[in-house]
């Protein structure tokens, strides 16, 4: 009896372990082979000292919040509609993009050096606004109307608005790249212990923090961020208790598009350069891999995501790649970005802080 | 009586300001300025005019349309409103420009030109007045149009698409005209690439005639002539196609080099198209980095036949094989990590690997292998037997020969087990697989055999370019090919066509468009998801279980006809 048992069971190994599952299993275990064979090699090779590592550690966070403000944004959505908004990266660029030109104008007139600081109040409440509108216009145009239709339509409009909005916004302020003034330089920079920390860094890590603070006691504290809790758990039954759902979405997205404006003045604080129409698009599939990563729907996990993207991102260039030989690593690090999507989807689709939300309903 | 009258100026006056405000960012984001420059009737009609003019007379023809007035000259007056309205926002640009450079403040396309065009060359004031009385006028006919019975609004509208037609693609029939009846008969009909007034108005009052005059007397003339030619009815309906089949095998011939180029970045596209309706049309699983197989198809079809150091020097038909294997190839490599992946989730990652692909082709990384950013030269040309294929004519009966393939095995397998089977999984994979339907190898064979023909299609753009570079591979080409399907109709084979010929045809014709013709993708992705998303041509199945939805009323809840998500 005993034994058929366990026969059966051997044979039900045998049977249910096919090549797909082993080509899986050689691809995970390549991985870490990978990783911990590259960052072997480039440690022992001591090309980098512990400062260098610190101030890559310190350069991702900071990255890292922007991603984590902008990944709130999916996650949020993600709750409400259990969509991913694809335009959301276009959502960040028009705000950074305004604030851009509205910095470029004010600096060319001397406010910028004269009222630093109520000036970057000015732009944040631009870049917040305008992403607050766009987003808001972007779910009355193309979501509201297709509510409850099949999956891939919302996605295929949103792929549509993605477009739409960057070549909006490059007919409105041209094709040309453009630069934040630098309000940065002037806070100058910090010595800890030997390292050298860019003041804006933490400025950036703070303001990321703020507000994520705030939009915790935004959901948790008060009114609408309970309806709007009530609504992700059951729209229908949101409804019946009363709660506006489609304000309540809309709200959401106006939060959404919010703190997406706030990360495009952070990125203007932080890497002034290279401001252009396209330039939410790669920051936007990474702010996704961040909310995957730390569990889409969940607003810790965004941050968390965000945060982790950011130094492996920072990190992973010199720490693996550079240890297998590879040359001009840098090139690479969208490419560990995508990469770690992928893993994150295949091997643990929930994320880090996440239910098992992904497989019942993507 | 009098509160619906309120009630309807209301409802105009907001869509007249809607309207506006559209025809303002039409304007502010440089559209109208460079549409101008292209005269649809030479001298009289710009494309930017009748882009500018479009607004006012969809919203009077759309206050019409929603009114709920009986009265004509009711619905008429708020057409003129609602088009006078429409004006508004563009006066207040027009003051503002002229007032202040918005161009300084970073407006870059609010130029002294585009206020020029709004004002028609005018002062502000007389412009500004200029625009509002042609906006008006032309919201009172949009709702006119509506009013009118169909037996004059038909002529009417066929007159002045025709016109419009011909005027926009004046290139394409310019190109028929010379290549058919020599450079006399384009010179009495056009001048500068543009129609003359008098041709205009004449081609005008030939639509609007036959038309009236058709819809006057056609049904008894085709019975007629069904009576005195005795030709079986399934022979007339053969008449259509044989002229199309006719039409495409003559076309290099007709459109002359540079327009044949076009038709065959078209037939391209309609490869790739094909191959990714079978992954997205029939079997519902979205791949945004479809351009991946493209570039593999092209960059195996470089290394193994280039003359440079990196290439191997094989012929184009030794190496055509090894190209779309290792597209087929990939698309099974890449396709395994995807198949628990649904929806959004398979987009995005598939999406991802297409930037992985493109990143690693233009990294130093890989240089040594496949030429970084400098790409690969010296592809040779295509040759059968001696023969060598080298301008866009003879390319083009090999790309359509190609297409020929792709569509014959498309329209096989649809109608085959492997089809019912994708398509079962499109609807519903859980169900599918209780029907005992192998998930993994269904997907698979999907991928593999969509990214084979797209395989197909990079071998022969590489030779096509003689030059490959990164850059021909970014996240574009994927988007392009998937909006194709998606006008064209999803699942649907001649779609595929209808779509290449609209987003990339089209594109090329009016290369005013080219710098807006994301935006116009976008926008037309999303109106095409809202008001018709079944495509233009739309696969029977689809067409079938709409048709169903609006006959059959099924009771709510469980009855909806499925459409694949």
């Amino acid at each position: 009896m005993r034994g058929e048992v366990r026969k059966g069971m051997r044979q039900q190994f045998l049977e249910r372990f096919s090549w797909i599952d082993l080509f899986l299993w050689v691809l995970r275990i390549g991985v870490i082979v990978i990783i911990v064979w590259g960052s072997i090699r480039s440690l022992a090779a001591g090309k980098y000292s512990a400062t260098a590592w610190l101030s890559l550690v310190i350069a991702g966070l900071a990255q890292g919040s922007i991603y984590a403000l902008i990944a709130l944004g999916y996650t949020l959505i993600y709750g409400v509609l259990l969509m991913i908004n694809f335009a959301h990266g276009e959502v960040y660029m028009a705000g950074a993009f305004t604030s851009t030109i509205v910095a470029e104008a004010l600096a060319r007139y001397g406010y910028a050096e004269r009222y630093p600081i109520p000036m970057i109040g000015l732009l944040l409440v631009v870049s917040m606004v305008v992403s607050a509108v766009v987003a808001v216009l972007l779910e009355r145009i193309a979501y509201r109307p297709l509510r409850g239709a099949p999956r891939l339509v919302p996605l295929i409009t949103a792929i549509g608005a993605s477009f739409a909005l960057q070549y909006i916004f490059r007919g409105l302020f041209g094709s040309a790249f453009h630069t934040y003034p630098e309000f940065g330089r002037m806070w100058g920079q910090l010595k800890v212990g030997g390292t050298t920390i860019q003041v804006v860094q933490v400025v950036v890590l703070v303001a990321a923090v703020v507000m994520m603070a705030g939009l915790y006691f935004f959901v948790e504290r008060t009114k609408t961020g309970k309806s709007l809790r009530a609504v992700s758990e059951d729209k229908e039954i949101a409804a019946l208790m009363g709660i506006d759902v489609d304000r309540v979405i809309a709200i959401t997205f106006a939060i959404g598009g919010l703190l997406a404006g706030a990360a495009g003045v952070c990125r203007g604080l932080y890497q002034p350069q290279g401001i252009w129409f396209y330039m939410g698009f790669f920051p936007g599939l990474k702010a996704f891999t961040a909310a995957v990563l730390g569990g889409i729907g969940s607003i810790q996990g965004a941050m968390l995501g965000g945060l982790f993207l950011g130094i492996f991102e920072s990190v992973g260039p010199n720490l693996f790649l550079e240890g297998l030989g590879i040359p001009a690593a840098y090139q690479l690090k969208d490419v560990i970005a995508f990469t770690m999507l992928v893993l994150v989807l295949m091997f643990r689709p929930q994320g880090i802080m996440g239910e098992r939300l992904a497989e019942k309903k993507a | 009586m009098s509160e619906s009258i309120r009630f309807d100026w209301r409802h105009s006056v907001r869509l007249g300001l809607l309207a506006g405000v559209i025809a303002l960012g039409v304007s502010v984001i440089g559209m109208v300025e460079v549409f101008s420059e292209r005269w649809l009737i030479s001298g009289l009609f710009t494309v930017g005019h009748l882009l500018l003019f479009t607004v006012p007379a969809g919203v009077g023809y759309l206050c019409a349309r929603e009114s709920s007035e009986s009265k004509r000259s009711v619905v008429l007056v708020n057409g003129l409103i609602a088009g006078l309205l429409s004006a508004l926002p563009l006066i207040g640009l027009v003051f503002l420009a002229r007032a202040i450079d918005l161009r300084e403040l970073g407006l870059v396309n609010v130029s002294p030109a585009l206020i020029d065009v709004l004002t028609f060359n005018r002062g502000s004031v007389v412009g500004s007045l200029i625009l509002m009385a042609l906006a008006g006028v032309i919201g009172l006919v949009g709702s006119a149009v509506y009013v009118i019975p169909d037996s004059i609004q038909r002529p009417l509208m066929n007159g002045v698409l025709w016109t419009f037609g011909v005027g926009l693609f004046a290139e394409v029939v310019i190109a028929v005209l010379r290549n058919l009846f020599g450079r006399g008969a384009v010179r009495l009909l056009f001048t500068i690439g543009s129609l003359k007034p008098g041709v205009a108005l004449g081609l005008f009052l030939i639509a609007a005639g036959v038309t009236a005059w058709w819809g006057a007397r056609g049904e008894r003339l085709r019975g007629g002539l069904a009576s005195v030619v005795p030709i079986p009815q399934q022979w007339l309906r053969l008449v259509g196609p044989a002229l199309g089949i006719l039409l495409i095998l003559i076309l290099p011939l007709l459109l002359g080099t540079y327009l044949t180029e076009v038709a065959d970045m078209v037939g391209l596209y309609v490869l790739m198209g094909l191959g990714l309706n079978i992954v997205v049309g029939f079997a519902g699983l979205l791949n945004l980095g479809y351009v991946a197989f493209y570039a593999i198809g092209a960059y195996t079809m470089a290394v193994l036949t280039s003359q440079t150091e990196l290439g191997l020097g094989l012929s184009f038909w030794t190496a055509l094989p090894f190209a779309v294997l290792a597209a087929v190839l990939a698309g099974v490599i890449l396709g395994i990590p995807v198949l628990q992946m649904r929806g959004d989730y398979l987009a995005i990652v598939t999406l991802g690997f297409g930037e992985i692909i493109r990143i690693l082709a233009l990294s130093d990384f890989l240089k040594p292998v496949i030429g970084g950013a400098q790409g690969i030269l010296k592809i040779p040309n295509i040759s059968i037997a001696g023969l060598e294929f080298v301008k866009p004519e003879h390319l083009y009966y090999f790309i359509l020969a190609g297409c020929l393939l792709a569509f014959f095995i498309s329209w096989r397998l649809r109608d085959a087990r492997l089809g019912r089977q994708w398509m079962a999984v499109r609807e519903d994979e859980d169900v599918a697989e209780a029907m005992g339907i192998h998930l993994v190898k269904t997907k698979l064979l999907g991928f593999a055999i969509g990214a084979g023909f797209a395989g197909l299609a990079g071998a022969i753009f590489a030779p096509k370019l003689s030059a490959i570079f990164p850059h021909s591979f970014n996240l574009l080409v994927s988007i392009n090919v998937l909006c194709l399907i998606i006008v064209g109709g999803m699942g649907s084979l001649p779609g595929v066509a209808v779509g290449a010929l609209i987003l990339v045809g089209l594109p090329e014709l009016l290369r005013e468009f080219t710098e807006y013709r994301l935006l116009i993708y976008g926008a037309l992705l999303i109106v095409m998801m809202i008001v018709r998303p079944e495509g233009f041509w739309p696969s029977e199945v689809k067409k079938r279980e709409l048709r169903r939805g609006e006959e059959e009323l099924l009771p709510a809840g469980g009855g909806n006809p499925v459409e694949p998500a």
